[in-house]
């Protein structure tokens, strides 16, 4: 059942690559934003909380359509993207990648934020007080402490942009092999006909690569707990 | 060494206005629950901010709003005990000892790992993981871990307040070894009189968030 076909498999190699590349770029992003809304009290804090979790709530179509009106190539950010570092979003795997990375930023924040916020911030003063500087204790402490959010958000995002659809399809249209990954080639496929058959075999193995990224994740985070200790 | 405050704070509604002197031994600020005697330490270690006077520890300013002068608490020398350990959980108890020892200068450390682990008896303790010590090892370590940061100055906030009397007998001695070891300023905040009469070599007062008498023991 599993001699994939190469267009099955261009399917699946960029879904795992836009997952990957969205999960990454969207670490720093999110983990910056969590420690912002966990940690520091500014005004508009509320209305930036919004926006973050914006996407969760929002129609994926409509979220595609803002992409789209920013990213696209006549788009303000899109141009700025394209003349500064060279990249275009518009119809580019890139593209899905931002769109998935933005739709899979609600769930990273909020995990890490949770995270975050759990972590006592008495144990960051004793560290201070140890002759820690702020970064240090950060670095020392609540870093480490927050870790198992951390992981968990970056997973849940992966997840999150592994399956993307709405947002991805109408940013960035259904191009086989730059931006048809494999949700959208599953929803192809249940367009022509006979397609059935094809697209049980893709929503099979997007449900093993699915159960292969909890795994590893539950993995990974046994090891760090044993790590710490020692 | 020496120790000096003259302070102003206010935390809300609530006024602090304290002024004394320390020298080595221990200085009991003794007095009610809510008289503001852990908020006089967070203003001497930097957690809080006064909102005038000064503070210096052996001559060095570490707060003085005439001269602007405002150290951060990482660069203050102060060791802080708190009520509870505040051990890192993810760290066992030789990476907690040593987490400031590590960030001490060379020149300016005075404790070593060996002789405070054998002074506090925790030798046996050191590949543990924190939450799987009793309470009163947890305090023994958090002790050892401010020391071997080799402070100029010890603030201890209530440090028995959390454990069993059998504990608080436990802790005790260790306490009044480093008394008689260390050769800096002791701040012990208590609001047991049990306490001060063991421990004390000079009563502060404070009610209110005032001095309102200093006597020698």
């Amino acid at each position: 059942m599993f001699d994939l076909t190469p267009a099955e498999l261009e399917a699946l190699r960029l879904s795992v690559k836009v997952g990957l590349v969205s999960m990454m770029a969207s670490l720093p992003v999110g983990f910056g934003l969590a420690y912002l809304l966990a940690r520091c009290e500014f005004p508009g804090k509320s209305l930036v909380n919004a926006f973050v979790l914006l996407p969760l709530v929002l129609p994926p179509v409509v979220t595609g359509l803002v992409l789209l009106m920013l990213f696209g190539s006549q788009g303000p950010l899109g141009q700025f993207f394209e003349q500064t570092l060279g990249i275009t979003f518009a119809f580019r795997w890139t593209g899905a990648a931002l769109a998935a990375g933005i739709m899979g930023l609600p769930l990273m924040v909020r995990a890490m934020r949770l995270s975050i916020e759990a972590v006592d911030r008495r144990l960051e003063l004793a560290a201070r007080t140890l002759g820690a500087r702020r970064w240090w204790a950060f670095l020392t402490i609540t870093l480490p402490l927050s870790l198992p959010g951390v992981m968990a958000g970056a997973i849940l995002s992966f997840a999150k942009s592994f399956g993307e659809f709405g947002a991805t399809i109408t940013f960035v249209s259904n191009i086989p092999g730059e931006t048809q990954t494999l949700p959208i080639a599953i929803y192809s496929l249940l367009q022509t006909p006979g397609g059935d058959g094809p697209a049980w075999r893709l929503a099979i193995l997007s449900v093993l690569v699915s159960l292969v990224a909890i795994v590893g994740a539950e993995w990974v985070e046994r090891r760090i707990r044993t790590v710490r200790l020692s | 060494m020496s120790f000096d405050i003259d302070i102003a704070a206010s935390r809300g509604a609530f006024e602090i206005a304290a002024a004394f002197r320390a020298e080595p031994g221990i200085t009991v600020l003794f007095g009610p629950s809510g008289a503001g005697k852990t908020s006089i330490l967070d203003l001497i270690a930097g957690i809080l901010a006064p909102t005038r006077g000064r503070i210096a520890v052996d001559g060095q300013v570490l707060y003085d709003s005439a001269a602007r002068i405002n150290l951060a608490p990482e660069k203050r020398r102060v060791g802080y005990i708190f009520q509870g350990a505040r051990l890192f959980p993810h760290l066992a108890v030789r990476a907690n000892l040593l987490y400031g020892y590590n960030l001490t200068p060379q020149a300016e450390r005075y404790a070593e790992l060996d002789h405070i682990v054998d002074v506090l008896g925790i030798s046996h303790l050191l590949a543990r993981n924190p939450a799987s010590l009793s309470g009163g090892e947890q305090q023994r370590v958090a002790i050892g871990r401010v020391i071997l940061a080799s402070p100029r100055l010890l603030l201890m906030d209530e440090p028995l307040a959390s454990l069993d009397e059998a504990r608080k007998q436990e802790i005790l001695p260790y306490i009044e070894r480093l008394r008689d070891e260390l050769k800096i300023p002791i701040l012990y905040v208590t609001h047991l009189a049990s306490e001060v009469e063991r421990l004390a070599d000079v009563v502060v007062e404070i009610a209110a968030g005032r001095v309102t008498a200093q006597r020698k023991i």
